[in-house]
């Protein structure tokens, strides 16, 4: 016991999980992505009116609004003075291929679907302990304060196998407002999809590789095109 | 982290309930002269500490009524390992009680109260342990903390208790352990301490996105007003002040209680047994205070600037 307790202390890589056969993510290029804010009050919309919501806000129309959401952008600046960059950086669940929040939960509410890679909150199970946004370093979930239950990006999942919706409709929300199609969503185990061909061609990589949680979504990196190569 | 109250008095009650158990167990198999009528007090003591430590631990939760779920992800959760151990614990002192009540000779008692009350210590420390990202906890120390410092607050508790009720032998027996094993604690904490301030951060701004350049600066967190992420995992107090608690809860949890053991030891009176406890139970509460609040959780680098 002595042996394991070290190896488990001394942050041993996590025993060989299983290889799911498909595992849908989202795909962010940082390249085209203009800090809009779209994906989030696009998100914001359907999740609040889908089978996830409704996401609370707290004083909505007060001095300190706050509320769930699943998806948020944050800027940050690259550089020094004058060779700066301002990039936009989309941050939601990362949908985990080794996901440290689901063996934590204590009730199964937070798992990991083995059809296609998603991970879900079962809200109706969730004792809402935290329990499960301590065990996620990316800070993907958020409490939702009215309900009291653990929630986090759905992938939309009640739209892309949604029977009603138009076929071509069935994607996540954010997807679908990203005026500038910062967002792929696909199958990255399928090596010919959109957004496996993207991480491949053009450097997708994950956050926080360290922890040895393998993202699914990954981020394309931002290339900066100077303006000598314009000149003919 | 930003601590929450009820984990603070959860992990110290019990921790207290558990080092009390330990010592009568202990001292029952020890064969000392204990009279029925305290040890019986002393484990309805303890068990009325653990009803309280549960209440407690019950505000953490959103949904309590939901609680019982909590029983069902053993096989891979530390947190629902404990949800087990710590009714199968109370469960244990409360049989204990009834049979000495009862005057049932279950000689097997002490011992399963030995085991439990390691089990729950055992569940409670690797939750915060199992956790390979908050660096703070990950570690060894963890689990000797929660041990050390329960065993060093339930044998300060039974020596006052001994002290009060006239139990010379117990409190002969437990005072020189119980010194013992509160410079243990303090030597552990320290260490952990010490640890802790050299830590490396394994993940950094530019891991957390992904963009190499050393220049890097949030500019916006995506909100203005705060989100889960700001009000659980940031504890907004000043450098200054966690200073103020770690030397206050080294000398009220660890130091002074030491030197009030000594001083009991030696002059055989009461009062410093009493003044030992009273002065502990703050101690230990803000030492668990700062344990939660000096975790520095990755998730943080992503909120650095209100915009």
């Amino acid at each position: 016991m002595i042996a394991w307790l070290r190896k488990l202390l001394q942050g041993e890589e996590p025993s060989a999980p299983e290889t799911l056969a498909k595992q849908l993510a989202l795909v962010i290029d940082l390249n085209v992505c203009v800090g809009c804010h779209a994906c989030v009050t696009s998100c914001k919309q359907w999740n609040s009116s889908g089978s996830a919501g409704p996401l609370a806000d707290v004083d909505a129309y007060g001095a300190s609004p706050t509320g769930t959401f699943f998806n948020r952008v944050q800027t940050y600046e690259a550089g020094s003075y004058p060779d700066t960059q301002t990039v936009h950086f989309p941050k939601s669940c990362l949908h985990c291929e080794d996901p440290p929040c689901v063996p934590v939960c204590p009730t199964g509410a937070s798992y990991k679907r083995a059809s296609d890679g998603i991970v879900l909150v079962d809200y109706d199970k969730c004792i809402g302990c935290k329990y499960c946004a301590w065990a996620c370093p990316y800070g993907a979930r958020e409490l939702d304060e009215a309900r009291q239950v653990m929630t986090k990006c759905t992938l939309c999942v009640d739209r892309i196998y949604s029977d009603t919706l138009p076929p071509e409709e069935r994607r996540p929300a954010c997807v679908m407002a990203c005026p500038t199609g910062a967002r792929l969503f696909g199958d990255v185990k399928d090596p010919h999809s959109a957004v496996s061909q993207a991480i491949r061609e053009r450097g997708g990589y994950a956050l926080m590789p360290e922890w040895q949680t393998r993202p699914a979504n990954q981020y394309l990196p931002r290339h900066v095109t100077s303006a000598a190569d314009e000149t003919p | 982290m930003n601590p929450a109250w009820s984990v603070v008095l959860f992990t110290t009650l019990a921790g207290a309930a558990q080092g009390l158990v330990v010592t009568l167990a202990l001292a029952e198999l020890a064969s000392l002269p204990m009279s029925t009528g305290f040890l019986a007090d002393a484990l309805a003591l303890a068990v009325v500490l653990l009803v309280a430590a549960l209440v407690a631990s019950s505000f953490h939760l959103g949904r309590p009524a939901r609680a019982w779920r909590a029983v069902l992800m053993w096989r891979t959760s530390w947190l629902s390992r404990e949800v087990i151990a710590l009714p199968a614990f109370v469960g244990v002192c409360a049989w204990w009680w009834l049979a000495l009540r009862q005057g049932w000779d279950l000689p097997w008692l002490p011992v399963a109260a030995l085991v439990s009350a390691a089990a729950l210590w055992l569940c409670t420390a690797m939750i915060y342990a199992c956790i390979r990202f908050i660096q703070e906890w990950a570690q060894p120390l963890t689990l000797a903390n929660f041990t050390l410092i329960g065993m060093s607050s339930g044998l300060v508790l039974a020596c006052a208790l001994a002290a009060l009720a006239g139990q010379r032998a117990l409190l002969l027996a437990a005072g020189p352990i119980a010194l013992a094993l509160t410079l243990a604690a303090l030597a552990t904490r320290i260490a952990a301490l010490r640890r802790n301030a050299r830590l490396r951060p394994k993940s950094n701004l530019q891991s957390a996105t992904g963009m190499r350049t050393p220049q890097l600066k949030q500019m916006s967190m995506g909100m203005s007003a705060g989100a889960f992420n700001t009000r659980e995992f940031f504890h907004g107090r000043t450098p200054a002040l966690l200073r103020k608690v770690k030397n206050a809860f080294l000398l009220l949890g660890f130091v002074l209680p030491a030197l009030l053991l000594i001083c009991g030891l030696a002059t055989e009176s009461t009062w410093p047994w009493l003044l030992a406890l009273a002065l502990q139970a703050p101690g230990l509460i803000a030492e668990r205070w700062y344990f939660l609040a000096q975790a520095n959780h990755p998730q943080n680098l992503y909120y650095q600037t209100v915009a």
